[in-house]
């Protein structure tokens, strides 16, 4: 009869211990932090700088941070698709609102970002289904910010804001004059 | 005396990430209660009603055409908008609103360049991951045929259930505007 015992003993710990873990991790992977694979060219030489052929760059991403809906330019992040709900795709905030911006390849060549949105843009221009396709997206979309790559380890690093210097915004609405450009 | 003061706020700390965890799941993936507040759904939804909203729709994809959801404003995404889904992508709403502010829907090239409030009926198609959503109360609510149609991400739940005033507890009625989009197929 020791046996049984110790057999019910050993469930009652795995559930109870299962009904710990799981609410637990899941929160932290929703709330703290998550780890994702980048596929895919569209955030070259940045992410992925060799495509598939050595493996993907796997970022850790950071989900406190954009808990209040703050994103820098030149971060990059990950948002929730506007054309598929169940994908998230990665790319370089470039704008945030009140900027005005040129853009490539969108229906309008010059933009104002609207309040509650921002504009995205893969590093890959060309490779790259990002803003210039769908348009500004809205700030509820955030889903991380990437702060590290951790996967291959000759590639762990920070990843630093930056933006290309020729796709800095032309000006901002908002009196914030300190930080911002103003080209001719 | 320090090692059992010590013990017993450790586990004090345990069980409470435990069920703090145990209430972030259930309210992430189960349902929340929402108080609403503004006139955009009446007679449906009044203001100041507690209604509960179940999370599960959402994140198997299954909300419908006639669904009452809690979505976040595209436009500040600290605050919820409540609304009914009238259109899902696909489909052609008709509408006689000012168009949208982004000009993401298809229609002929305007022949001025800018862009003025049209008067005119016009269909237009919700893209690809979008939804349009509409109040009940169409004279007094800002909705996508102000701002255009909202990415299906966005969507928090789908409200199911009135819990207050308890004299209309309950299921919420159909909607009243007969706006909802017949499938075009």
């Amino acid at each position: 009869m020791a046996q049984a015992g110790a057999g019910r003993r050993y469930v009652r710990a795995f559930v109870s211990g299962f009904f710990v873990a799981v609410p637990v991790t899941v929160t932290v992977l929703d709330r703290f932090a998550y780890v994702a694979r980048v596929e895919g060219a569209s955030m070259q030489p940045s992410l992925n700088p060799e495509g598939n052929v050595t493996g993907s760059d796997v970022v850790l991403l950071n989900r406190w941070s954009v808990r209040n809906y703050q994103v820098r330019r030149g971060d990059i992040v990950s948002v929730l698709s506007p054309k598929n709900p169940q994908q998230k795709i990665i790319k370089r905030v470039i704008a945030l609102e009140g900027d005005f911006i040129k853009t490539l390849g969108y229906k309008n060549r010059y933009l104002k970002v609207p309040d509650g949105h921002f504009w995205i843009e893969g590093d890959h221009h060309g490779h790259s289904l990002d803003s210039n396709s769908f348009g500004p997206v809205s700030l509820g979309l955030v889903h991380g910010r990437a702060s590290h790559i951790i996967w291959p380890p000759n590639r762990w690093q920070r990843i630093e804001p930056s933006i290309p210097p020729e796709r800095m915004p032309l000006l901002n609405w908002h009196a914030d004059a300190t930080e911002d450009e103003e080209k001719d | 005396m320090f090692r059992r003061v010590l013990g017993k706020t450790l586990g004090f700390l345990g069980y409470t990430v435990q069920y703090g965890c145990i209430a972030h799941c259930a309210f992430e993936y189960i349902g929340e209660f929402v108080a609403c507040s503004g006139p955009s759904m009446e007679p449906t939804i009044t203001s100041h009603d507690v209604v509960f909203s179940e999370r599960l729709s959402r994140h198997l994809c299954r909300i419908e055409k006639g669904d009452i959801v809690i979505a976040k404003s595209p436009f500040d995404p600290h605050m919820n908008i409540c609304k009914r889904v009238i259109g899902l992508e696909g489909d052609k709403i008709c509408t006689s609103g000012p168009s949208d502010v982004f000009k993401t829907h298809q229609y002929p090239r305007l022949p001025q360049p800018t862009l003025r409030p049209a008067i005119s009926l016009k269909p237009i198609t919700v893209p690809k991951g979008h939804v349009w959503l509409e109040g009940d109360n169409l004279r007094n609510s800002t909705d996508s045929r102000s701002y255009g149609p909202v990415p299906y991400a966005l969507i928090r739940g789908r409200v199911c259930l009135k819990l207050w005033p308890p004299h209309n507890f309950g299921a919420l009625n159909q909607s009243p505007t007969g706006r909802i989009v017949k499938r075009s197929d």
